[in-house]
């Protein structure tokens, strides 16, 4: 292996989802030069499977009427449980709308109202005015007051994502697809650029920018079981830990999608079903009496969890589960409306929906946490780093993020975040110091060479990577306790050792995945440390962080944000504490919206 | 216990020095609603970690599986180890630049036919962020997304004889995804703009009809409608086979 080439840019964006791909179009419309690395093609990134859609306050149905910004930020807030900044609420939900329209202008077929009857979920009809007609229709979304979530049909995901990446063409920016950050290059002070792999010849590259943008999504794959795309392994915040000087913000925070699909663990989202337990007993109304049909996420997760912890799972080679019944919507209704939902059924559990059950459990989904930054994008610790989308903590999502808020702050927080990023570029010179770069790079072969010649032990990294799973899914899940937290953290520590000692089956050569896994597995379990001790030190239960032994919310103690930090050569992570920004809705009761 | 499935497995790292192209024997308990995606998976850990295949979202959405799967071209994180017979070879698709074992590089194939194509949205209409949204007629937007729906997995190229002898050719998936630019009332190219990337061999008079692609497009996608529509957009804005200024 030799030491690569060394590319020098003015922006560099780690990651081709929705977030790394609007961050660099504006920037590029700044006229700087722009280069992205992603793991995958663009195009394949995890953004790509949002089905559902988006949150924005057009008011523009029937069932949206009167809705506006003020509407969507009460709902972002009381979701987050008070847990996020609400300055950057504010931003959020005022340019959303324009977000969406600029989507369309590039291509994005959004779906549109048609004047006339129309047949909601439920089955009931309501009207749309002739005044309405071929505007961006809406949909409803758990946790929303009024019905604000754009969609595309049901594959929302991919028409953004195709549409920002021939937008990415269109404006001549360099991808670099197959290549894999495995560290940032920084001075004590600022973010210089980073070290890639190759995922085609395994060949270490520099890249060297006067911004750098961590885009690389979520770490769902943390977890044992999780919604997420195999991909999002979380390297991304590790890249941004490891430095010692950037921290993560509310790693404990993490989302559970309460209806997957087992063995595969797809969302299979409820358009109007009801969930049943073993009994085939409708349970939900036992637990909200009144007619609330879809409460917050993190509520209904938990609903579920009780029941089959009461022993009223339905149990199978999957583990225990639950039922979703779609049955009375009809055929025609399934077909027509449920497109999405029929045809995973179909094609990975074997099931007709209109006929059968549906068998769902909750999993792991989003991680709220992230690479902690202000307003501005801008990393803590370290200037010239920059995080968006899933993989910043830039704090609209607290501690629960309402379905649709994601993918409307990929390409909102794509613009606020890429201009600000091309703003700190435009400002500054690139200075770097040959032997720096070099002392990076050659940082990374040594780790590379060490691992090919197994100097480290005989561990292997997928019997590593699996228990981390399970004890990730076991004790830091849908309900969390002091003991079960303890125990996570003592053994996550003993993992994080072996994690130093792995050695390779293979030969690692070349784009030799086992290297690739190998390198990634200590940072992996770090991310999995902030995680339970975040959780074990956080004495009270907010959003979808529930403690079992502190079942309040605790406003007077813990109205905060958890900060990890890892000092070079510690075993644990330093945790810190900074105060949530109130500007405008204090802390109140969180109803669950009709 | 479930069946003992034997998988013969195609090998070969091009960029790593000193290897040769071979098949490599599997064998793995089939377990309850096991996929390829799963098998490949556990293969990879458990027997031979230098593996290489892609898998992204592992539910049909993303495109990066497509493999032949006993000979045909398949979405693997799809394909039920239950409805395949107890041995399955696996190949990576013809056509793409190999990356290693059954890695392939679809999507710089797709990366190069979008830009020798165009394949964006064209308008010179300048965005202002306060203006409502312009309308569309909500039948016009699902013809788009139904175009649209295309995920790039290069299965419908692996099955086109005309790619295999013409590597010029776009392919049907190259063709649906202009038509989708087409039908789209925003787009602002002319029928003579569109006919300098589709009125070709390598563009729609490339195709000689034979249905490979639409048959194993694991998205069911009608690529023999948009075939038709795009030929039929052509004849009628005057441009044929005949007319076709090929040089
Ligand atoms: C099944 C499912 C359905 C969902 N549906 C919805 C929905 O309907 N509405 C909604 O709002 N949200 C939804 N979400 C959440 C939403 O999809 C994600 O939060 C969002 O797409 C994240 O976008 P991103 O751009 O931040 O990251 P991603 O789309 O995850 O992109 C990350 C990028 O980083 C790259 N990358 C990663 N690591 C590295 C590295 N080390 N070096 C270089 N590149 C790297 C990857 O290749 C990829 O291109 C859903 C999530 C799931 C799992
Ligand atoms: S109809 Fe035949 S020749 Fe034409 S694109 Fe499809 S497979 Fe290829
Ligand atoms: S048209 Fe179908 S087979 Fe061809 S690339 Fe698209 S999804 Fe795959
Ligand atoms: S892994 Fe995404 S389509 Fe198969």
């Amino acid at each position: 292996m030799s030491a690569g080439r060394t590319h020098i840019t003015d922006v560099l964006v780690l990651g081709a989802g929705l977030a790394g791909e609007r961050t660099a179009i504006e920037a590029a419309a700044r006229g700087l030069e722009v280069v992205i690395l992603s793991l995958v093609p663009p195009r394949r990134s995890h953004s790509t499977v949002a089905q559902g859609g988006l949150q924005a306050a057009l008011g523009n149905s029937v069932m949206s009427q009167g809705d506006s910004p003020d509407l969507h930020f009460a709902d972002t807030v009381m979701g987050a449980d008070w847990g996020c900044d609400q300055h950057v609420v504010r931003l959020f939900v005022n340019t959303a709308p324009a977000a969406v329209r600029q989507m369309a202008r590039w291509g994005v077929p959004w779906s549109r109202i048609t004047a006339g009857e129309r047949r909601l979920p439920d089955l009931t009809v309501v009207e749309e005015p002739e005044a309405a007609a071929g505007l961006i229709n809406a949909k409803k979304f758990g946790g929303t007051t009024k019905w604000r979530t754009c969609y595309a049909a049901d594959g929302t995901g991919h028409a953004l994502q195709y549409a920002l990446d021939g937008m990415v063409l269109s404006l001549g920016i360099t991808v670099h697809d197959r290549t894999e950050a495995v560290a940032l290059i920084r001075d004590g002070e600022k973010c210089l650029g980073a070290v890639a792999r190759c995922l085609r010849t395994g060949e270490l590259r520099a890249y060297l920018a006067k911004a750098v943008v961590i885009a690389t999504g979520g770490c769902g794959r943390l977890y044992g079981l999780s919604t997420n795309s195999v991909i999002n392994e979380g390297t991304g915040l590790s890249l941004a830990l490891d430095t010692g000087l950037a921290c993560l913000g509310n790693m404990e925070a993490v989302q559970f999608h309460p209806q997957t699909l087992p063995p595969t663990w797809i969302p299979v989202s409820e358009g109007g079903g009801y969930l049943l337990d073993r009994n085939l007993d409708y349970f939900m109304p036992h637990y909200q009496p009144e007619n609330n049909k879809q409460p917050y996420r993190d509520v209904t997760a938990r609903l579920m969890q009780e029941r089959i912890r009461a022993g009223l799972g339905v149990e199978s080679p999957h583990g225990p589960h639950l039922w979703l019944d779609v049955r009375h919507l009809g055929a025609e209704h399934i077909a027509r409306q449920l497109r999405s939902l029929a045809a995973f059924c179909r094609d990975f559990a074997g099931i007709d929906p209109a006929r059968e059950l549906i068998p769902v459990r909750s999993v792991q989904h989003y991680v709220m946490g992230g690479v902690r930054t202000n307003i501005d994008g801008a990393a803590y610790g370290l200037k010239g780093l920059f995080a968006v989308g899933e993989a910043a903590c830039w704090d609209l999502h607290g501690f629960n993020r309402l379905g649709g808020n994601s993918l409307a702050e990929t390409i909102v927080a794509g613009m606020a975040v890429g201009k600000k990023a091309a703003e700190f570029a435009l400002g500054e010179a690139l200075h770097y110091s040959s032997a720096l770069v070099a002392q990076h790079l050659a940082a990374q072969e040594d780790r590379v060479r060490r691992l090919i010649a197994g100097q480290n032990g005989g561990e292997n990294v997928y019997a590593l990577k699996k228990q981390m799973g399970q004890i990730l899914t076991e004790h830091t899940g849908i309900f969390r306790t002091g003991s079960g937290l303890k125990t996570a953290v003592a053994a996550l520590g003993e993992l994080h050792q072996r994690a130093q000692r792995v050695g390779l089956v293979s030969s690692g050569r070349g784009a030799d995945p086992e290297l690739g896994a190998a390198m990634r597995l200590p940072g992996m379990v770090r991310l999995a440390l902030c995680i339970a001790c975040g959780a074990l030190a956080r004495t009270e239960s907010r959003g979808t962080h529930y403690r079992e032994d502190y079942p309040n919310r605790d406003d007077v103690n813990w109205l905060n944000r958890t900060l990890a930090y890892w000092p070079p050569g510690a075993e644990k992570p330093v945790l810190k504490y900074e105060p949530v920004r109130i500007t405008e809705l204090t802390p109140g009761k969180r109803a669950t919206p009709a | 216990m479930g069946r003992r499935l034997t998988f013969d497995i195609f090998r070969y790292h091009p960029s790593t020095a000193g290897t040769e192209p071979r098949m490599q024997t599997f064998h793995l308990r089939e377990t309850p609603g096991m996929n390829i995606y799963a098998a490949l998976t556990r293969i990879r850990e458990e027997q031979d970690p230098s593996l290489m295949f892609d898998f992204v979202c592992r539910m049909a959405l993303c495109g990066s599986c497509g493999m032949l799967i006993n000979g045909r071209p398949r979405l693997a994180c799809k394909t039920f180890t239950g409805r395949l017979p107890d041995r399955i070879t696996l190949y990576p698709l013809p056509v793409f630049r190999l990356v290693g074992d059954l890695s392939v590089d679809t999507g710089g194939w797709f990366r190069h036919v979008t830009l020798k194509t165009g394949a964006w949205l064209h308008t010179s209409r300048a965005f202002e962020s306060s203006a409502p949204e312009e309308r569309m007629d909500n039948e016009t937007a699902l013809q788009i997304y139904e175009a649209e729906r295309c995920i790039e997995c290069g299965c419908c190229l692996a099955a086109c004889a005309k790619v295999h002898i013409q590597p010029g050719f776009i392919g049907a998936a190259g063709i649906n995804r202009l038509a989708r630019f087409m039908l789209d009332p925003r787009d602002e190219r002319s029928a003579a703009q569109y006919f300098e990337v589709l009125g070709s061999e390598d563009g729609i008079f490339g195709c000689m009809g034979l249905m490979g692609c639409e048959d194993n497009c694991p998205k069911d996608l009608p690529l023999q409608l948009q075939l038709a529509y795009v030929r039929r957009r052509m004849a009628a804005a005057g441009f044929g086979p005949r007319g076709n200024r090929r040089k």
